[in-house]
């Protein structure tokens, strides 16, 4: 399953860019902030074509880095398996961070500060506190991530092409099985990636629904300034 | 064990200019009105904040020194900080939140429960910290700071997130925490009575500047400053001036009043509390005619608003505060003479 294959890798990659991006865009000066926002997030808006385009300029094989990898490691990045990777990978990735920074500056700074008073390290306090307290941010973040990365089209046609069994992912399949006339082949394609996503949507509930279950007993903090 | 703070900050429309030191077996009172820096102070002893250039000096050990180009992490300063919302770690319980500030691996579980028994937390220890009272959150907040060994304690405002009817309560507790704490305490606050109840000096900021360190009797019985008068719960002050017979002119209320006392180099205001003012036949020494604006009724109590018409703004009031029945005896006279007792005038400069 090639369609799921891509999804995750680049979910995995996703996973950790997408918080290490949040984390220090978070604690930057707001005029840069504003800057490196739009960078990041513009694959979010941007027609996949355009992202497309962009890939196969940076990546194609004659161009500096395609060129470079082809040269060092006699590596191909367009038109293989895993350049979809590339694609789904920048057109999700603003999804991931967008809800990582959001949970990031909701993060409540004053614990951090007792951490260290504490004489605990950063890397605790990110570990131990900071992501369990921005966790719900978190998942979802990679959820929606994941969700794009497999139903993404347009960039990973651009740069992985349709090869029957190699470079196809689901979307490009049926794409491809409806303009042949394949009607049928398309309609089992299209059922198989509903179920997918099904499942996956499923799975972030019962995990949301799992852990709010304590915060209902929750009592009211009396009287709690700001 | 000696604590020097010397620190000033500049962040344009705000300055903080704050100094002083503080020793082993004191509770030293921050208080200032809110905005004036008195956080922020806490903030940069615990290294949380920098400050532009100074010093912060505990016993021999340099915390932070701007032309030494000291600046110990908060890491390493040993300073335990009581965050006004406790800042406990949603996701652990209170065993845990207390654990995180043991650094002995070896000791952390005997540590935690020795912790949890002196702070009244047994059958508390596996709950979550939005599961207990405000109270029962502060202890868990101060054995976990106590937990890490500090060799200063800071508090901000530690009250503040209480209800009323806990705050009495917890106030105690923690009272008795600090006489066996024994290192330095800072506590930061805006209110007066908790200043008398906890604290042994007091150090006064006003708009980011601290005043001269006091002991807290003379913050109420002979405030020198206007700010620390204010904050000492004073509500009659008047614009003053020194005339030239030694005599004190308050410029507001319209009277001219016997000090008693020799003045203070660059007087500026006068005040009086409240319960020391006293109503008199008619003109007298330190006496002036005030006209009732307003009766308010306390439970047991009458405040009375009074506007002075000798005055030059026209607008000053005094108050006063009286027991029902001798405010009824007291009501029909128009205008009321009050006496500013010599002895418990207020000479006030303005730094």
């Amino acid at each position: 399953m090639n369609s799921l294959r891509i999804a995750a890798i680049s979910t995995v990659l996703i996973f950790f860019l997408g918080i290490l991006a949040a984390y220090y865009v978070a604690k930057l000066p707001r005029l840069v902030k504003g800057v490196l926002d739009v960078v990041l997030t513009l694959p979010l808006v941007l027609p996949p074509t355009v992202v497309g385009y962009f890939l196969l300029r940076l990546l194609g094989p004659k161009r500096t880095i395609g060129l470079w990898f082809l040269e060092v490691f006699d590596l191909r990045l367009t038109m293989v398996w895993y350049s979809a990777i590339f694609a789904s990978a920048v057109v999700a990735f603003p999804l991931m961070y967008r809800t990582a920074r959001g949970a990031f500056e909701s993060f409540d700074i004053t614990l951090a500060h007792a951490a260290r008073t504490l004489g605990r390290s950063n890397t605790w306090i990110f570990w131990r506190v900071m992501m369990p307290y921005c966790k719900q941010g978190i998942i979802a973040g990679t959820v929606l991530a994941f969700a794009r990365a497999l139903g993404e089209y347009g960039a990973t046609a651009m740069i992985a092409g349709y090869t029957p069994g190699k470079t196809a992912t689901i979307s490009t399949t049926v794409y491809q099985l409806w303009r042949t006339g394949d009607d049928a082949g398309a309609m089992q394609w299209v059922l198989i990636n509903l179920a997918i996503s099904a499942v996956v949507l499923l799975c972030v509930n019962m995990l949301e629904k799992k852990d709010r279950r304590p915060r209902r007993r929750a009592a009211p903090v009396s009287g709690e300034v700001e | 064990m000696r604590l020097q703070v010397d620190i000033h900050k500049d962040f344009g429309k705000f300055r903080l200019d704050c100094s002083f030191e503080t020793e082993s077996g004191q509770v030293t009172g921050l208080l200032g009105a809110s905005g004036c820096g008195k956080s922020l102070t806490l903030k940069c002893i615990a290294g949380i904040e920098k400050p532009d250039r100074g010093r912060i000096v505990l016993d021999d050990r340099v915390l932070f020194d701007s032309e030494r180009r000291i600046d110990l992490p908060p890491q390493k300063r040993k300073v335990g900080y009581l965050f006004q919302n406790y800042a406990l770690f949603p996701n652990m319980t209170v065993a845990q939140n207390i654990a995180v500030g043991v650094q002995d691996k070896a000791a952390r579980k005997e540590t935690v429960n020795c912790l949890i028994s002196s702070f009244y937390l047994e059958g508390q220890e596996h709950k979550y910290p939005r599961q207990l009272s405000g109270g029962q959150q502060q202890r868990v907040a101060l054995a976990r700071i106590l937990a890490s060994q500090p060799e200063v304690l800071l508090l901000d405002e530690p009250f503040s997130a209480l209800d009323s009817y806990l705050k009495w309560q917890v106030e105690l507790e923690l009272a008795d925490i600090l006489s066996v704490f024994s290192g330095p305490v800072l506590f930061v606050t805006h209110n007066r009575d908790e200043v008398q109840r906890l604290c042994q000096q007091v150090c006064v900021l006003d708009n980011g500047r601290s005043q001269a360190m006091m002991p807290v009797h003379e913050l109420f019985e002979a405030p020198r400053t206007l700010s620390a008068c204010l904050l000492s719960g004073c509500k009659n002050v008047s614009r003053a001036k020194a005339t030239a017979d030694g005599k004190v002119e308050a410029l507001d209320w319209g009277v001219t009043l016997n000090p008693g006392q020799p003045l203070p180099e660059g007087l500026t205001h006068i005040g009086v509390r409240a319960h020391y003012i006293r109503p008199v036949e008619g003109p007298g020494p330190n006496a002036l005619p005030c006209l009732v604006e307003r009766v308010v009724e306390n439970v047991f109590s009458t405040v009375v608003m009074l506007s002075t018409p000798g005055g030059s703004q026209g607008f000053s009031r005094l108050r006063i505060e009286l027991e029902k029945d001798r405010w009824a005896a007291l009501s029909q006279r128009d205008p009321l003479w009050l006496e500013l007792p010599t002895k418990d005038l207020l000479l006030l400069t303005s730094k």
